[in-house]
């Protein structure tokens, strides 16, 4: 670290006490995220490092429960369970937020703040009380323990974060354009697709993704409204630590681990691109 | 001058010069304009008033509506009705003879142990007392039981000469009640019909604890967020935006992926102890999972991405000149960045905190695996109370009574920050 001269002594001590403070608290948020990965590779069956790993015996490690996954249908039920409840979801969300977004973002938008605080209710109420009156409410009219419940239930939660994203790449969204585009007579739908979803698509595809992740990361509601049917990877892992604990849950951490890492870049990538488009560089 | 009175002007000169008709044309339009803006919300509105916001009203009916008695025993609660429960005198033969019938008909439908579940709650110690009376009532003939019921329920067990068991037969009877917020607040009707505190204080204490573990966090995600996010927000921008990814990272990774790294990390044979051991620090492993600092400790991990995320956006906006100009003027570098940096965080401090602490405090799956007795929150009795007690009308009022809590933050939250600044990523 390079100092201006008339930094003092204890400056210079203050800023490497900063720096290192700051990396403790990095390691902090990493290492357990780290950790499970060489873990998830124990050839034994627990959830600690053995002799072997530690003096890097390759006989310590291996692949088995990585196996274990593929091999178990109540694994693979719920990845593609995950997957399919998940996409469902997203896709209610996304196009019920995407239009709610591009109406609230209007200026005329009567009772505006009042609705975009109801609408983005689900995201503050603690999903214990979401699930519990889900619970109630589903049960009457058929819906616990069927898809179409847990899908309807995950798109509730899913659609404040579709709200925010939307809202936020419309926030320097010019109106003219959409009105030049009517007035040059374009229907309204070839508008939309043509002159307004070009330049709000970043924060659509993010707040998709967001809404996706709720979903597949989502475990209360599912604990309460879906039956044996719709279990999912979260309310499998869920189930297993409870239960009985062994390394496939270890192994099923690592590859969602690698799955939000490709999420992450996605989001940076979109959020770049996001803001080259609203400076106007694109 | 400003810009409103420049708009002011406009619209002046704009209402001398359009005829009436242009103005009604006018009107019309803006009309149209909030009818469409308010089409492109109306699915979603609907959507979320079905699929959200009617679940959450049926939740609060819960905490009132409890039919479940009424329906078990509706001719008894009839015969009830003419009694006075403020007396010492029990009700006459004629309404045990009715209940006397009503229970042995629910003994045959496999229903009495759920009459004794229920009214046990009013009168704890009541629900073995129906049972048995219930599985002697079983073998005995209707016909019999219409004319000596009052008898043989005497003779059964000497708890239904006393008044209390009807009593509470009675209060539980009632199909809308403020009984479950009395128990959700440990309060009780005691004979007279006056609300009383209960003897053993157990809701009160665990919204107490929650308030506690949701504080401890939130001052603990303060404490650890507030100089990484400064070195973040000072940093050269290719350093920052590459160390964010380790803040990112964690956010985006699954609930459940964290909270088992934190199992394996402190179990009794874990990460920690492992490494305590081998150097030397202890010999016996210390005991951190299934305790309250084991919730407290992964929920931090859990929760500082969104305490990081706002103060860094916040600090970010903040000119690093003032600071120096303080400096220069001749302050200590401590009170400068007391009384000069951090009352400009307070914004992101703010947001952060009590994002933190509104999620923390409804939070249920990290306690319920990693918190042990000691660690459980609000939530998980609330869970509790849905899947194994089967208390739904205490639930729903436990619900209730947290999720105003939350309202009032939520509503404070608007307040301070406004919902519609909130950012994500």
């Amino acid at each position: 670290m390079k100092f201006p001269k008339y930094f003092s002594i204890w400056q210079k001590i203050g800023m490497h006490g900063l720096r290192l403070t700051a990396w403790a608290v990095l390691a902090f948020l990493m290492i357990p995220i780290l950790v499970i990965i060489p873990l998830s590779f124990n050839a034994e069956p627990y959830f600690t490092f053995t002799e072997g790993m530690l003096t890097f015996d390759p006989d310590a490690y291996s692949l088995k429960w990585y196996a274990e996954i593929f091999n178990d249908d109540k694994w693979m039920l719920a990845i593609k369970n995950s997957f399919f409840i998940g996409a469902c979801a997203t896709l209610i969300a996304t196009v019920l937020g995407t239009f709610a977004a591009i109406g609230l973002s209007n200026p005329v938008m009567p009772f505006q703040r009042a609705i975009m605080a109801m609408l983005l209710s689900p995201m503050i109420v603690p999903l214990i009380i979401t699930a519990a009156g889900m619970y109630f409410f589903y049960t009457q009219l058929g819906l616990s323990g069927s898809y179409l419940g847990v899908i309807i239930a995950h798109a509730a939660l899913g659609t404040p974060f579709v709200i925010i994203t939307v809202n936020a790449s419309l926030s320097g969204f010019d109106y003219s354009l959409m009105r030049a585009s009517l007035g040059l007579g374009a229907p309204p739908v070839y508008t939309f697709f043509n002159v307004i979803m070009p330049l709000i698509r970043p924060g659509v595809i993010s707040g998709a993704l967001f809404a996706f992740v709720t979903s597949f990361d989502e475990v209360v509601v599912i604990l309460f409204l879906a039956g044996p049917e719709q279990r999912t990877i979260p309310r499998q892992m869920f189930s297993g630590l409870r239960e009985q604990i062994n390394p496939t849950i270890l192994a099923v951490a690592v590859l969602l681990v690698v799955i939000s890492g490709l999420l992450l870049l996605t989001i940076e990538y979109l959020r770049a691109r996001g803001e080259r488009i609203r400076s106007g560089e694109i | 001058m400003s810009q409103s009175d420049l708009s002011m002007n406009n619209n002046m000169e704009v209402r001398s010069v359009l005829t009436a008709e242009e103005m009604a044309q006018s009107r019309k339009m803006q009309r149209r304009r909030k009818v469409i803006a308010f089409a492109f919300v109306t699915p979603l509105l609907l959507f979320v008033l079905i699929a959200f916001i009617a679940p959450i009203g049926t939740m609060l009916y819960r905490s009132v509506y409890h039919p479940t008695v009424a329906q078990l025993i509706p001719d008894t609660l009839d015969a009830l009705s003419g009694w006075d429960e403020t007396t010492d005198i029990r009700p006459d033969d004629a309404v045990l003879n009715r209940f006397s019938v009503e229970l042995k008909q629910l003994a045959m439908t496999r229903k009495s142990g759920k009459l004794g579940e229920e009214i046990n709650r009013a009168m704890p110690g009541t629900s073995s007392v129906i049972k048995s009376t219930a599985r002697k009532f079983k073998k005995l003939d209707t016909e019999l039981l219409r004319n000596e019921g009052a008898t043989r329920l005497l003779a059964s067990k000497p708890q239904w000469k006393e008044v209390e068991i009807w009593r509470a037969m009675k209060a539980s009877g009632a199909v809308f009640t403020s009984s479950s917020y009395l128990t959700a607040l440990d309060l009780d009707r005691n004979a007279a019909g006056e609300i009383v505190a209960r003897d053993t204080q157990v809701y009160i204490q665990l919204y107490l604890k929650s308030l506690k573990i949701a504080l401890m966090i939130t001052f603990l995600t303060a404490v650890i967020g507030f100089p990484l996010s400064y070195y973040l927000a000072t940093a050269s921008p290719k350093t920052a935006n590459t160390l964010m990814v380790f803040v990112l990272l964690p956010f985006w990774t699954s609930l459940l992926v964290r909270t088992t790294s934190w199992i394996a990390l402190l179990q009794t044979n874990g990460v920690v102890n492992t490494f305590l051991k081998a150097i030397h620090v202890i010999t016996d492993p210390i005991e951190m999972l299934y305790t309250q600092s084991a919730t407290v400790i992964a929920m931090t991990h859990i929760l500082l991405p969104f305490m990081i995320l706002p103060l860094y956006s916040v600090m970010k906006g903040i000119d690093p000149s003032y600071l120096r100009a303080a400096m220069s003027l001749g302050a200590k570098p401590i009170p400068a960045f007391i009384r000069i940096y951090l009352p400009m965080t307070v914004p992101g401090l703010s947001a952060g905190a009590l994002l933190v602490f509104i999620i923390s405090i409804g939070y249920y799956i990290t306690p319920a695996l990693v918190g042990g007795t000691d660690g459980q929150m609000i939530s998980n009795i609330i869970a509790f109370h849905m899947q194994s007690s089967n208390n739904w009308e205490l639930a729903a009022a436990l619900g209730s009574l947290l999720l105003a809590l939350i309202l009032i933050l939520y509503w404070v939250y608007d307040r301070l920050v406004g919902v519609s600044n909130i950012k994500l990523g």
